[in-house]
């Protein structure tokens, strides 16, 4: 077994976890990255840059979100006490907000009036076209043909927020296609454009920086739960597809020891039946996307077609950052099927109000299985990274229900 | 000597420049490739660079993207390619073929096995898009230990230290990208190259080819006043695409052939 350093310091200056991560880009695209790292760094280490960040995150998105405990649902399950972090309470529904404001600060910075993005569900595409429009920028965002028939009403938001979006028409026309698509407008049109990736994927710096923008999660956890229960959670939890929400949480605890760290990929129909999004506990290390890390792929290297009920999952690779923290055993990968994360969304509608993202809904899935086979005085935190109002078509439809 | 070194000195004692097409592996039918290949030497080629088809050609444009899928659905694999190359020089033996390619099929196949099975293959050079010289310096050796040429790309903004790295670590040519963007986009600016390949060539050693928008005997005879070779993909591919099936070989043959005959009017050595 590989162990992790401690303290825990990735990446490495080259953007390494290990053996994952990297630059894995033509040199086309090497003086933008080196570009965005010297103006990352420089803004990280600028007082009056992260002031600004923060007060954005708490007078625009609303931060920070509060910790709730799942009582009820809790009592149901008979076990352990589930507790929320309420995510899905952010400006725009979810926890992509965080890192598309920190990203729209660097480019400001760096001077660059137009801001692109790739988009899956659509929720990181309203995230950049929001921030676009708070920021006064240009906005293009890259979205699969296929998810822009299946997410009409997302592409609308895009649109009243100001923004462009292109339909991607090559490849399986979707998110993987949408972020090559992205990555070429990047390499064409470099001299005025930023590129805000929405994941802890991508080469150097973005999965650092992505990592360092979402870990406000963790880090008002970590302050959050000894005032609600007195203590740090013996579990976090989080649904993993790129891994942006999972990161987020998991980095502050890093190095909390006896912090459990469970991330819960898409099993889709099965792990066994080929059909799912389970990149770290199905897949095996390659280099796509600009880093090396797991991904799903046929014997021959090439990238292979994901599914998942959930569109935010459904991406055939993950962050560089969860490959490591599976090597070197800090994190745990499991992952639960379409069916589970529908009933999971199903339960926390009814006995708690809340409406859950599918993404969400697989974490909470897992915690379902999880808290019965514990005493009830253990605590499971679970990452409740979006609210599930984009879920309504997808989620009536399997219940056979049509608007 | 390597091929590739040998082409590059015997094109130089003549003062010709090299014409390097591209085209994809197994496009627009598995069957068409060698013959395909021999026509671009019966054309005039120099050296062949062969695109290994990936799902996910990132720095790519639509055209080869394209050329990419239909390979793909034609069942082409990296093995498969190798064993095209075999089949190829069971009829030419002098022909340089370089791979051009994506990371991620080269690493599900092992390093070591991909550059064994290439060198018994007979290919002479690999270039690896997303493999900058930072992060291939085994593979890069790997390749060199078996006489293989690595071959990198430099781009208009790479800096002096990076023109440095990739004379380290490549050998054979250097593949220069003569303008921002991805394969088969725009029109590319002739000054620009012209002001710009004198440094780059100094700073390698080695003889540059220039790719990215080339696309008729025009443009390719003005970069080659200035560049040791002219690297064409997207305009044959498109060439390829636009044939019927059983044309497609003679097509790309006499499209070859029309760039030869613009490179062989350049008098004297790269400006």
């Amino acid at each position: 077994m590989q162990t992790a350093d401690k303290p825990y310091r990735f990446p490495d200056s080259h953007g390494h976890f290990g053996p994952y991560g990297g630059v894995f880009v033509a040199e086309t695209l090497i003086p933008a990255l080196d570009e965005l790292n010297a103006a990352y760094e420089a803004c990280r280490n600028n007082p009056a840059f992260m002031a600004e960040f923060e007060y954005e995150l708490k007078h625009y998105v609303g931060r920070p979100s509060p910790i709730y405990h799942a009582k009820r649902w809790s009592d149901s399950l008979g076990g352990a006490q589930i507790y929320l972090k309420r995510e899905d309470l952010n400006h725009t529904g979810a926890h992509k907000v965080n890192n598309c404001i920190g990203q729209a600060l660097v480019a400001r910075y760096m001077g660059k009036p137009r801001v692109i993005a790739e988009t899956g569900a659509g929720q990181h595409g309203v995230a950049t076209a929001t921030v676009a429009a708070r920021y006064g920028m240009e906005c293009v965002v890259y979205m699969g043909a296929e998810d822009v028939k299946r997410q009409a009403a997302n592409v609308y938001r895009m649109k009243l927020l100001g923004a462009t979006v292109v339909p991607v028409e090559s490849g399986s026309k979707t998110l993987k296609d949408a972020l090559n698509e992205a990555m070429r407008d990047w390499v064409t049109n470099i001299h005025n454009t930023f590129y805000i990736i929405g994941t802890v994927a991508g080469p150097h710096p973005y999965p650092m920086m992505v990592r360092d923008f979402q870990a406000v999660i963790g880090k008002e956890c970590l302050v959050q739960m000894p005032e609600m229960a007195g203590r740090q959670p013996d579990c976090v939890i989080a649904c993993v597809g790129g891994g942006s929400n999972a990161m987020g949480i998991f980095h502050p605890y890093i190095d909390v020891p006896e912090v459990r760290l469970i991330g819960v990929e898409a099993y889709g129909e099965g792990l066994d039946s080929g059909r799912h999004a389970a990149s770290l506990t199905g897949g095996t290390p390659g280099v796509l996307h600009g880093n090396r890390t797991y991904l799903l792929q046929s014997e021959d290297g090439q990238i292979i077609e994901t599914h998942s009920i959930s569109a935010g999952l459904d991406y055939p690779g993950v962050g560089p950052e969860h490959a490591w923290l599976k090597d070197s055993e800090r994190a745990e990968y499991v992952g639960v099927t379409d069916q589970e994360a529908l009933a999971a969304f199903h339960d926390l509608c009814h006995l708690e109000g809340i409406i859950p993202a599918l993404e969400s809904s697989h974490a909470l899935a897992y915690a379902a299985k999880l808290a019965p086979t514990l005493p009830r005085d253990k605590i499971l935190l679970v990452n409740l990274s979006g609210r599930g109002d984009k879920d309504m078509h997808t989620v009536a439809e399997k219940s056979g229900i049509q608007f | 000597m390597s091929r590739i070194q040998s082409v590059f000195q015997s094109l130089r004692a003549s003062g010709r420049r090299a014409l390097i097409p591209f085209i994809t592996a197994g496009d627009p039918a598995p069957e068409l490739t060698v013959p395909l290949m021999h026509a671009l030497v019966d054309g005039g080629a120099d050296i062949i660079e062969l695109g290994v088809p990936f799902s996910d050609p990132m720095a790519d444009g639509p055209t080869i993207q394209r050329a990419s899928e239909r390979a793909l659905r034609n069942g082409m694999s990296l093995r498969k390619v190798l064993a095209q190359v075999a089949d190829f020089r069971t009829r030419n033996a002098d022909t340089p073929v370089v791979l051009m390619g994506y990371a991620n099929p080269i690493e599900a196949m092992g390093v070591e096995r991909f550059v064994f099975a290439a060198s018994e293959a007979g290919v002479d050079g690999v270039l690896i898009v997303d493999y900058p010289p930072e992060e291939c310096k085994t593979f890069a050796a790997t390749l060199k230990a078996s006489g293989l040429d690595p071959i990198f790309l430099l781009a208009p903004t790479s800096t002096e230290q990076r023109i440095r790295d990739v004379a380290q670590i490549g050998s054979g040519y250097i593949y220069y990208v003569s303008l921002k963007g991805v394969t088969g986009s725009g029109a590319l600016d002739f000054n620009d190259v012209a002001a710009r390949l004198p440094q780059i060539r100094h700073g390698v050693g080695m003889p540059v080819g220039v790719g990215f928008g080339i696309r008729d005997a025009e443009s390719a005879r003005r970069i080659g006043e200035v560049a040791d070779a002219v690297v064409i993909g997207s305009r044959i591919i498109e060439e390829i695409e636009n044939s019927p099936r059983d044309q497609a070989v003679a097509r790309v043959k006499a499209f070859v052939e029309g760039v030869r005959g613009a490179l062989d009017q350049i008098q004297g050595a790269p400006r």
